[in-house]
């Protein structure tokens, strides 16, 4: 059995030993970790998480989004609003969440790539449609506009997780479980037939269509399956936060944070989205807790550092540090 | 609602486009030759602001008098940034030098905002709160002569573009590139120079923007997506076209905020832009490119 | 015989400029033919009107018997027509395996027996040594054979190839032309091929269709076309403007 996950993975034993390694450590996390440490695990999963969705739209069919807030906004509000005003719980939430957040896609999908709206424009049109939202929802009164949203926090005595009511721990197995699954879900996508239509896209829409892809509808699925998959990081969002603020979950900021992980570790790469969120998150609070240890006070410091972070990156290493460093480290994925 | 406040709010909504007009003018010189878009176009405009800002309240230099020293400023950090960390990059992919721009916007944002802060901060000019009245219209000094800055400014770039050496050059690089190289223009020297061109122009908008409006560390997204609006509005490339869509802009915001709620004015800019980018897509004054 | 492919009047235009004026012409199932013209004849405008990636102003373009002058690039293919590009663009971070298997993947459903196919048409196109490498290392003459796979993989009733020959050494020429020939007569596949190699469309086409400024100026055998004085006219008159 362990041979054949090896051989699903494409990975070496070796590879596949650390990776075994790294899921005990994060198995065991909460055991050992602190609770400011697991609230950072937290951070990093969460972006991981997102970064993995993000890339199948940008990694894999090659449509650069830089409105993911968008989704990730609709996620938490849609599961926020049904829980706090109906009193469904998340896990049936998020069926409607994602419908909505898969609906929207669809629709920005159908305008853009109906007329031919593409490279940046499609990204200038993916930010206003976040940006729409931001501005939509701070005047929904329906959803308290730009008083913002808040989830009932009480006392648990135990954990809830049919309610995503509870402590870290249970929020980080959530999220640990929610990355896991997305791995899974990008490694079947990207070995199955849709993936390979996806990297031609990519490559050369001209010569995709040519060798008989109908590159609407693939496009298509990958704006619905990435805003999907980004959705419930929103419902994620909404529970653990309790609190939402179109101004903030729509923030174009959110939206740059999500893909800043991937770019880093490495677009269109399996195992880059995660690599990606381990080294700028851990770096940045790191950073925090430094400044934090001399009294420093900087809003803005964090991202700073992450401009920074995105510049080098784009500057030395183009393809990311997974690709990279998955070489020296002689676990290399086949690159795609 | 009666007409003279239809009036009104039309000249402000003009003069205010005319500012954004200045403003998508940088973007789309820089789109236009250099072919690298510009998304820290709306992060210099803040620097821009905060430059008049400081030079204000520190040594009560009106912002009207600042525009050329600012635009210079600019003008010089537009070279540096061209020709140092730009320039190797204009053979990378498309996303590749979006993420650049993306990069240095998020550092001077947030650069800005740990030096000066959250809080919104204004340039407070002996006319603020003057105003003159023609018959109906009654017209703020200061948007008055933010828009004469404007068209000035503008005059100015136009008048280079057409009249002198340099900016004919520019221009030939924008048609032909691999003429401009054939005939022995420096290209690289020329895309520097271009981005200089373009940074001067959001520098001077920003300047004179600071006499409608505050400034805050977060407006510079705001203005970045802004000025892409007007341009592709306007008509990418097109020079008429982006004092076009920022007038179009403008009045949009103005008639917006008036009928309906000013904090939802942004709103209708992006219905417009979804509405150019699905029906003209070349934009207004733009040519169509088979 | 009856025609697989068949043109009809067809017309296209640029801002005024005739690329393709009137051209009509029918290549009949199992045969091979050729465009040929000096540069600028139009005889790429053509192929991309035929494999559907510009819709002509005026005529029409009948395939297996159905209008295809209406459809997309990609519905084209799916019918059966497919083509190479005169420059050559593979996806280029693929390997040279995966560019051919998502040519396979039009008519298979799963990656395996794509994937199958993929090594069949490698074997064939001489680049089994070289499937693993990214396609973007390749040369020219490798480059334009994995096109031909690309599209073959697609399982096309006819193969338009665009310059295929250009570029390549005189034994590369040979090679490929005996490798299409080969398809041609194992598969009965329908082949049309644009081509400045004489040598390669003398040995491989049994019909030969002759463009200028857009207009079909004369079809006909090769031998027969080739000693057609408005033909010669045409090379001489471009050669000498």
């Amino acid at each position: 059995m362990i041979a054949s996950a090896i051989a699903w993975l494409d990975l070496s034993p070796r590879a596949m030993l650390f990776l075994v390694l790294l899921g005990a450590v994060l198995l065991i996390a909460p055991f050992i970790a602190n609770d400011y440490l697991l609230t950072v695990l937290i951070l990093i999963l969460y972006f991981a998480y997102v970064g993995q969705a993000w890339n199948i739209m940008m990694g894999f069919a090659g449509q650069l989004s830089l409105g993911h807030a968008l989704y990730v906004g609709l996620g938490a509000y849609v599961s926020a609003v049904l829980f706090t005003r109906y009193g469904v719980g998340p896990w049936i939430g998020v069926l409607p969440a994602m419908a909505t957040a898969v609906t929207c896609g669809a629709a920005i999908g159908f305008l853009a790539f109906r007329f031919r709206v593409a490279g940046v424009y499609f990204a200038i049109l993916t930010i206003a449609f976040a940006e729409f939202a931001r501005i939509g929802f701070d005047h929904l009164d329906f959803v308290n506009a730009s008083a913002g949203l808040f989830l009932p926090v009480a006392q648990y005595a135990h954990n809830d997780l049919w309610r995503l009511r509870g402590s870290p721990a249970m929020f980080y197995y959530v999220i640990l479980a929610a990355t896991v699954l997305a791995l899974l879900i990008c490694r079947l996508l990207l070995r199955s037939r849709i993936g390979y239509l996806w990297l031609a896209i990519r490559e050369d829409e001209v010569a995709a269509r040519a060798a008989g892809i109908a590159t609407f509808r693939y496009k298509m699925y990958a704006v619905m399956i990435s805003a999907a998959v980004t959705s419930f990081a929103g419902v994620f969002y909404a529970f653990f936060y309790n609190n939402l603020f179109p101004e903030q979950v729509f923030n174009i900021s959110r939206s740059i944070e999500i893909i800043l992980g991937t770019i880093i570790g490495g677009i269109g790469t399996l195992f880059g989205p995660i690599l990606g969120a381990f080294v700028l998150t851990g770096l940045a609070e790191a950073l925090n807790s430094a400044m934090g240890h001399f009294g420093l006070d900087l809003p803005g410091a964090k991202q700073v550092f992450y401009g920074i972070c995105l510049l080098l990156v784009v500057m030395a290493r183009p393809h990311g540090l997974w690709p990279w460093l998955a070489q020296r480290i002689g676990v290399a994925e086949p690159r795609k | 609602m009666p007409f003279d406040v239809y009036l009104n709010v039309a000249v402000a909504g003009i003069l205010t486009g005319l500012v954004y007009g200045l403003m998508a003018l940088g973007l789309s010189v820089i789109f236009g030759v250099v072919r690298v878009v510009n998304f820290a176009h709306g992060e210099m405009m803040t620097i821009a602001m905060y430059l008049a800002v400081v030079l204000f309240s520190h040594f009560h230099l009106d912002p009207l008098l600042m525009l050329v020293p600012i635009a210079a400023v600019l003008f010089a950090f537009g070279y540096a940034l061209q020709a140092g960390l730009i320039n190797p990059f204009i053979t990378r992919p498309e996303h590749s030098q979006f993420l650049l721009l993306v990069a240095l916007g998020l550092i001077i944002v947030n650069t800005l905002l740990i030096v000066f802060g959250p809080d919104a901060q204004s340039v407070q000019t002996s006319y603020a709160y003057d105003s003159f009245q023609i018959g109906l219209l009654i017209v703020d000094a200061s948007k008055l002569y933010a828009g004469a800055a404007a068209i000035l400014f503008t005059a100015a770039l136009f008048a280079f573009f057409r009249l002198t050496l340099v900016g004919k050059a520019i221009r030939a690089c924008a048609d032909n590139y691999t003429g401009a190289l054939v005939v022995g223009l420096d290209v690289k020297r020329l895309y520097a120079l271009t981005f200089a061109v373009g940074a001067a122009c959001v520098g001077a908008a920003g300047c004179i923007m600071t006499l409608i409006i505050d400034v805050t560390p977060m407006l510079g997204p705001t203005y970045t997506l802004l000025a892409f609006i007007i341009v592709i509005a306007g008509g990418l490339g097109s020079m008429p076209g982006a004092l076009v869509g920022g007038i179009l802009i403008g009045l949009t915001e103005a008639f917006a905020g008036i009928l309906f709620t000013p904090s939802a004015k942004s709103m209708f800019a992006f219905a417009i832009l979804v509405l150019v980018l699905l029906f003209r897509p070349q934009g207004i004054l733009g040519k169509r490119v088979a | 015989m009856t025609a697989l492919l068949s043109l009809q009047n067809v017309s296209k235009r640029f801002r005024g400029l005739v690329a393709v004026d009137q051209v009509s012409f029918d290549v009949p199932e199992g045969m091979i033919y050729a465009v040929i013209g000096p540069n600028g004849a139009g005889k790429t405008t053509l192929f991309n009107l035929i494999a559907g990636a510009m819709v002509p102003d005026a005529g029409s373009i009948t395939f297996a018997g159905a209008r295809i002058d209406c459809l997309s690039a990609d519905a084209v293919c799916r019918r059966g027509l497919a083509r190479t590009f005169q420059l050559v663009r593979p996806f280029p971070a693929l390997t040279v395996e995966d560019n051919v298997v998502v040519g396979a993947l039009l008519h298979r459903r799963d990656v395996a027996s794509a994937r199958e196919r993929a090594h069949d048409l490698l074997r064939r196109l001489d680049l089994s040594d070289k499937r693993g490498q990214i396609a973007a290392t390749l040369t020219l003459p490798d480059r334009k054979r994995l096109e031909v796979a690309r599209a073959l993989a697609t399982e096309p009733k006819i193969l338009l190839l665009d310059e295929v020959m250009a570029g390549l050494r005189p034994t590369e020429t040979d090679r490929m032309v005996a490798i299409l020939r080969e398809l041609n007569r194992k598969s009965g596949l329908t082949i049309l091929l644009i081509e400045h190699v004489m040598r390669a469309v003398m040995a491989l086409a049994s019909h030969v269709v002759v463009l200028d400024h857009g207009t079909m100026i004369a079809q006909g055998a090769p031998d027969v076309v080739v000693r057609d004085p408005a033909v010669v006219q045409s090379y001489l008159g471009a050669e000498a403007g």
